[in-house]
């Protein structure tokens, strides 16, 4: 217990010791109140921003739908959604083509060089045909997200099933598998220590371009929050969404972490 | 009967450097029940003809039969325990055991008694649940003996499955096997370069040459069981055995030296 207490406490060093300069600069008047508030400026926005913008109206509905109904809350769950639908079309897609390119030649050579072509290419330079083929609202995001998505979880997939150690697909042929349980109960299971590489992976890209599609086609959301703040020159609220991405991201990052934990509990390399 | 003909097998692996014959002219023909032991240094083509019995690389010419059956294809009726144990590392213990079976779509309850009963019979009870990654090797084996047993198939292929074991882990595995394989009168054919490995646990041992693949001796243990590694029989065994591997030993070391020097 101190010992964990320790950690966090040398962790914790630099970036109070951040916290108190950049506040020590502010109130000395070093920086602009308009460019750079100071960090106190910051957190109280952020608990504006959390808490709801009206009062609570006895009779209106439940309390907690009242508690929960501020802009942070609102914007982090649009954001989290489009993430979440956005990464399960392009996963979806990536990791049946991925598995079928790594288990079989024929179809990787057939597949392969468009996805060489593809892969390289942003996703965002997909934004201006984004919105010609979907227009507004949703859809443009999650068309951005899954293209985010695809390409890292199908790269993972492909190398992943191209790795399975030889000696399990003999071992399995032993005990007399056909070709459909050697996929379900050999191959993919061998692989996912590659296959969730990726989906972390992809999901960090998803995150990323969330917070861009954001910006052009939506009117909620953590990045469209920002940039709407910019035009009010409310660099405050700027900062402390920004803050609150960089929550999401680690909460995001962190879930799928545990995931990856349990669902490869039995992989070797793994410390839990 | 599942007797294993092997008839004047042969295999050839084409090579960039050209055609290697890892096999020829095999005849050998195992008896069921019988515990055959394939005796022999690196590259005599033991796991060869192994493999071929296995199904996993159909020989070349010749054919192996069981049960009247041309061997082309790995099947259930001979499990293979391989030296690097080849768990399914995601599956645990008893999950491993019950796979071949539920490939086989036998019935749940069937399953769980099979398991429960190799479980019991290899000793692994408390580790049912366990995966294979916090188990020593000589328990990872137990687990690989226990996956082929629940496939209950007559034939048992054995690739030097102890081979990566420590002296003491591999004397107790070897009289467990004995022990299995007395119980449930399988036919083992195994493959070793150990020749005490091979005299105590045998009734036949087929010692075999260096490139090309032959069979030097076809050699009968007829000492009872358990066989005692200190006694004079044995140990005559062993010199005589010895002397055979040695032979051919030095003649895979001189075609290192000669690849060597062409290097």
């Amino acid at each position: 217990m101190l010992k964990k207490l320790q950690a966090f406490a040398h962790g914790a060093l630099v970036p109070v010791l951040v916290l108190i300069l950049w506040e020590a600069g502010s109130r000395a008047g070093l920086f602009s109140e308009v460019l750079l508030p100071s960090p106190s400026a910051v957190a109280v926005k952020w608990w504006a921003y959390l808490l709801p913008t009206q009062d609570y109206v006895p009779g209106s509905g439940s309390y907690f739908t009242w508690l929960i109904s501020g802009e942070l809350l609102h914007d982090a769950y649009s954001s989290l959604y489009r993430v979440i639908v956005g990464f399960i079309i392009g996963a979806g897609l990536a990791l049946p083509l991925g598995l079928v390119m790594g288990a079989n030649n024929r179809i990787y050579d057939l597949f392969n060089p468009l996805v060489q072509i593809l892969r390289p290419i942003p996703p965002i330079a997909y934004i201006p045909l984004a919105i010609l083929w979907f227009g507004l609202g949703n859809p443009p995001s999650f068309f951005l997200i899954a293209i985010g998505a695809f390409f890292p979880v199908l790269m993972n997939t492909i190398a992943g099933v191209r790795h399975v150690d030889g000696i399990y697909l003999r071992a399995a042929r032993n005990l007399g598998v056909n070709y459909w349980t050697m996929f379900t109960r050999v191959i993919l299971p061998a692989s996912t220590p590659y296959i969730l590489a990726g989906v972390r992976i992809g999901i960090g890209t998803a995150f990323i371009v969330v917070i861009v599609s954001e910006m052009i086609a939506v009117n909620d959301g953590l990045g469209f929050r920002i940039l709407e703040a910019r035009e009010f020159m409310w660099s405050d609220k700027i900062i402390a969404g920004m803050i609150t991405i960089g929550l999401l991201g680690l909460a995001i990052d962190t879930a799928v972490s545990r995931l990856n934990n349990h669902l490869l509990r039995w992989h070797r390399g793994l410390e839990h | 009967m599942s007797d294993i003909l092997i008839k004047d097998v042969q295999k050839v692996f084409k090579t960039p450097g050209g055609d290697v014959t890892a096999l020829k002219d095999i005849n050998l023909t195992v008896k069921q029940g019988e515990f055959v032991c394939l005796l022999g240094p690196s590259g005599c083509g033991k796991s060869t003809l192994l493999n071929a019995v296995a199904g996993f690389q159909p020989p070349s010419a010749g054919e192996i039969v069981i049960e009247g059956k041309k061997i082309l294809t790995p099947g259930p009726d001979r499990g293979m325990v391989f030296q690097e144990y080849a768990l399914f590392p995601w599956m645990t213990v008893a999950q491993n055991i019950a796979f071949g079976l539920q490939i086989q779509k036998k019935e749940k309850a069937e399953i769980d008694l099979t398991v429960n009963q190799l479980l019991d019979l290899l000793h692994l009870k408390d580790f049912r649940d366990r995966f294979p990654k916090d188990l020593s090797g000589g328990m990872r084996q137990r687990v690989a003996i226990a996956r082929v047993l629940a496939l209950d198939s007559p034939i048992m292929l054995m690739d030097e499955p102890f081979g990566a074991l420590d002296a003491l882990t591999r004397r107790n595995l070897q009289d467990e096997l004995l022990r299995i394989w007395e119980k449930l009168n399988k036919t083992i054919l195994f493959v070793t370069h150990s020749i005490e490995e091979s005299i105590y646990l045998a009734d036949r041992i087929v010692v075999m040459t260096y490139r090309p693949g032959t069979i030097k001796r076809d050699q009968y243990v007829t000492m009872p069981r358990p066989r005692d590694p200190s006694s004079h029989e044995f140990n005559e065994l062993k010199r005589e055995l010895g002397r055979l591997v040695m032979e051919e030993q030095q003649r895979h070391a001189a075609d290192e030296l000669k690849l060597a020097a062409v290097d």
